[in-house]
């Protein structure tokens, strides 16, 4: 077995047999980002530096006979908007393409605490801000199953790394499916978590009553591992929630499985619709109860996100001003506002300004009744179909995407064609609920991800669910 | 359609430097996310109460008391920015 390969699990047995060490192992990894990343771009710093003094420790406690933690070694990407403590954050944005993070994310802390070795950091559309990691101010990320194709965003840097093999478990964040759709992009598993499972301290906010960190897996037992290491209430982090756990061990038998007729609609690749109809049909085997249930409001979903997002967003970027940190016009203008308006429109691009924009506008006089707040209340109507719907199933199961992953600038010149990637993923975010994305099949060469949505805080039931067919 | 005095007004309202030929671009983009967002009038939201928070949450406060950082530590922060003195960040006059 090549050592890329390698699950968490294969690495943790591989490191106490001694059967390679841990520095062996990253250098092996890095060895490979070396050789095969030029192609992918899936990387924008490599911490090379850190990762081999963690790795030194890790082999440290080895050769003492003492125990290792669960993530000893284990190497990871972490994509360029969660914060690492002394390496370079951009948020794929040039208006910080030279900040240095001043601390760690609490995600961050809890991996290195479990004894990961972070390799780099990786690509995204600028400050999460897109479905295809095309809105990089530093260039796109290619697909590994196809180079000539989006990985999917906007953790699509995250998602192609793992693919590629560049690590053994990769964070992201997911606010209207950035894990979820890069996942089934490139054929590996992307969990989006509860809202409030995961810590956000230390995750550039994009839009915080959506955003959550989210783990990249290759197996189920890999995703779980890290997902029960980063979870948990953070007290700087006053959205974040203790998760009780659920003991659901003999209930995952008589599973109910809802099937809304909403997303499953002309529009969807056929080889797609194939795949997840392949994929319920061994569900039914297993003797899983498939039900049609309806999300009624869910074509509004889209429409709603494209308010909230965007509304959200342009308060957290505010902070983006040329005067405390990043990209700064402070040399080239005598007056304070010019400033703002220099820094901010050379530092940003295009999509970012275009949501900066929409959020202001929806924010403003006269607007924030028929646009803000009309979209907040079309959001409860989307959470109460959700909640409706589980009262009769356990898990709702549907594509993660219409499309398997499509062709670099296929989509570029028009953002609501863009926007409409991720038709499936978005009202998920809008409820807070948690779905991951499973690799169930390839259309063609091109990997399709089943999406598997659960009532709040039921990661457990999602990982039971998936695993049934993960068996197969 | 959003007219050109607009987009103007919200590049001002954003701070956000627009160039000239970019006003344009902008006013179509937006013009049309917007026009798409308008089926949200669909709806009917008569008596609904606005979603802010996905989850069931109250109030979480602290005491308030300034964490008092090492100087260090403020320095990281502080170096960061185009223009600093003595651990507080400089700006150019705020003017009427």
């Amino acid at each position: 077995m090549k050592i890329s390969d390698f699950t968490i699990k294969d690495i943790h047995k591989g490191l106490k047999k001694k059967e390679f060490s841990a520095v062996e192992l990253a250098e092996n990894y890095f060895d490979k980002i070396k050789k095969e990343d030029k192609k992918i771009s899936s990387f924008l710093t490599l911490t090379q530096d850190l990762a081999l003094s963690e790795a030194k420790e890790i082999d440290r406690l080895l050769s003492k006979g003492q125990e290792i933690p669960l993530l000893a070694g284990v190497p990871a990407a972490v994509k360029d908007n969660i914060l690492v403590e002394g390496v370079k954050c951009t948020a794929g944005s040039k208006i910080l393409e030279n900040y240095t993070a001043p601390y760690d994310a609490t995600v961050i802390k809890k991996i290195k605490e479990q004894g990961a070795i972070i390799l780099g950091k990786t690509n995204l559309d600028e400050f999460a801000m897109g479905s295809s990691t095309e809105n990089s101010a530093f260039g796109p990320t290619k697909n590994p199953h196809d180079p000539s194709r989006v990985p999917g965003g906007s953790s699509g840097g995250s998602a192609a790394a793992l693919a590629a093999n560049f690590c053994a478990f990769a964070l992201g964040s997911d606010t209207g499916g950035s894990i979820r759709q890069p996942a089934s992009f490139c054929g590996v598993l992307g969990l989006k978590p509860t809202y409030g499972a995961v810590s956000r301290y230390g995750l550039m906010s994009f839009a915080s009553s959506l955003d959550q960190i989210g783990p990249f897996a290759k197996t189920i037992d890999d995703c779980r591992l890290i997902f029960d290491i980063i979870k948990g209430k953070d007290e700087k982090d006053s959205t974040s929630v203790e998760l009780k756990a659920l003991d659901r061990g003999s209930q995952i038998s008589n599973l109910r499985i809802g099937l809304p007729k909403e997303y499953f609609i002309k529009g969807t690749d056929a080889e797609v619709e194939k795949i997840i109809k392949e994929a319920i049909g061994k569900y039914e085997a297993t003797g899983a109860k498939i039900e049609e249930i309806s999300l009624p409001h869910t074509q509004y979903a889209l429409p709603a996100y494209y308010i909230i997002a965007p509304a959200e967003a342009s308060a957290n970027l505010a902070r983006y001003d040329g005067i405390k940190y990043g990209f700064s016009a402070n040399n080239q203008t005598k007056d304070l506002l010019a400033v703002y308006f220099e820094s901010r429109g050379k530092g940003f691009g295009s999509e970012v300004r275009r949501r900066i924009m929409l959020g202001t506008y929806s924010l403003s006089a006269g607007y924030y009744d028929a646009y803000y707040l009309r979209a907040q209340k079309v959001r409860t109507k989307i959470k109460e179909d959700f909640a409706k719907a589980f009262e009769k199933v356990d898990v709702i199961l549907s594509p993660v995407s219409p499309t398997p992953a499509f062709k670099i600038g296929e989509k570029t010149d028009d953002p609501l064609l863009m926007y409409l990637s991720d038709i499936f993923t978005i009202a998920v975010n809008l409820a807070g609920l948690p779905a991951i994305s499973f690799p169930v099949g390839k259309a063609g060469k091109l990997p399709v991800g089943l999406q598997i949505i659960a009532k709040p805080f039921e990661e457990d039931t999602i990982f039971e669910t998936a695993k049934l067919l993960e068996k197969k | 359609m959003l007219s050109k005095e607009e987009v103007q007004h919200i590049a001002k309202l954003s701070r956000l430097g627009l160039k000239e030929k970019e006003i344009e671009k902008f006013q179509k983009e937006l013009s049309k996310i917007l026009d798409y967002i308008e089926k949200l009038k669909e709806v009917d939201v008569s008596n609904i109460t606005p979603t802010s928070h996905s989850l069931a949450a109250l109030n979480v406060s602290r005491q308030d008391m300034p964490d008092v950082l090492a100087s260090e530590k403020i320095k990281k922060i502080t170096d960061q920015a185009p223009a600093s003195r003595e651990g507080y960040f400089k700006v150019k006059p705020v003017r009427n």
